[in-house]
């Protein structure tokens, strides 16, 4: 038994640096938040289409594409880099830029805030895409 | 014979040369060389005329370059800078909003480029927008309508442009405040 705990240990020792950055942030949401962040919930809310208060179809994939590896681009037609961490590491490292895009994007495609439990979800949907 | 000849040369020079020189006697070009094409002073001094080469605002370049082309202060005049920095929450149909210090901070620098007070083609700009308007779009002002006349409508909704606020689809160097003609590469 010891020896599988250690082995264990040592496992997510070795894998803690490597997403030690985006986990952090991963980390402060899902304490805020009634369960961990599931990358399944997120995956949902990304794709999820709402209409918009000027009653356009939006969902997050409208600007980031539905495949978040993928350079998206804006209504104005400005190219935006990848969302997901995998193809674009400075991604969710930046909690200050990370809550002011949470706040416009979600009022702008849920008509309201994010829970933490969607941020919480939301940023380990995309920890997940490889 | 020889006289028909002149005569001939002399009536294809005309026929040629005076269009060409109604066509292209415009003003497009700033013969000032201490003015960039809209307005902001360059105080390289004519080392390169047709770029705008400010310092600009750092906080103008993150912030107002996230989405859509760097859009130049001249463009505008300051009461539609006040305007749309006091509307950012519903910024042409997304949500802006800035944090209040960052936001004070662009809005001073738009507003002390804005055209009209900085001189040079601003100046023009501005006399070109009744005061009785507050433009939000660039685009709805005569400055850029005349600037683009020649374009129809249908060029716009090319796949690569996608609409006239699109400016760096064909002015590459939109960005830097460089709008030259020569430089204007419109995609297919």
């Amino acid at each position: 038994m010891k020896s599988v705990k250690l082995a264990l240990v040592a496992v997510l020792a070795a894998a803690a640096p490597a997403a030690a950055a985006d986990s952090a942030l991963l980390a402060k949401y899902a304490a805020q938040a009634p369960a961990k962040g599931s990358a399944e919930r997120g995956r949902t809310l990304y794709s999820a289409v709402h209409a918009d208060k000027q009653g356009r179809d939006v969902s997050c994939a409208t600007c980031h594409t539905p495949d978040p590896r993928q350079t998206g681009q804006t209504r104005a037609g400005k190219p935006v880099e990848p969302l997901a961490p995998s193809a674009n590491p400075q991604r969710f490292t930046d909690e200050v830029k990370v809550e002011k895009w949470f706040g416009r994007n979600c009022g702008d495609v849920l008509s309201r805030a994010c829970t933490p439990q969607e941020k919480a979800d939301f940023i380990a949907y995309l920890l997940s895409v490889k | 014979m020889q006289t028909q000849y002149w005569l001939r040369l002399a009536a294809v020079l005309l026929l040629t040369l005076v269009p060409a020189g109604l066509i292209l006697a415009d003003d497009d070009d700033d013969d000032d060389d201490d003015h960039d094409e809209i307005g902001l002073v360059d105080r390289t001094h004519g080392a390169s005329p047709r770029m705008l080469v400010p310092a600009g605002n750092a906080a103008w370049r993150t912030e107002c370059a996230a989405c859509h082309t760097l859009y130049q202060p001249a463009l505008l005049p300051a009461r539609s800078w006040e305007k749309m920095m006091t509307g950012l929450a519903e910024h042409f149909g997304e949500n802006a909003t800035l944090d209040t210090r960052t936001r004070v901070e662009i809005t001073g620098f738009l507003v002390a480029n804005a055209a009209g007070r900085s001189g040079g083609r601003g100046a023009r700009i501005a006399e070109t927008i009744p005061p009785a308007q507050t433009p939000l779009r660039i685009t709805d002002t005569m400055y850029f309508k005349r600037k683009h006349h020649e374009l129809s409508v249908s060029v716009y909704k090319r796949p690569k442009i996608g609409s006239p606020a699109n400016c760096m689809a064909c002015h590459p160097g939109a960005n830097a405040g460089d709008f030259a003609e020569d430089r204007v590469k419109v995609p297919r």
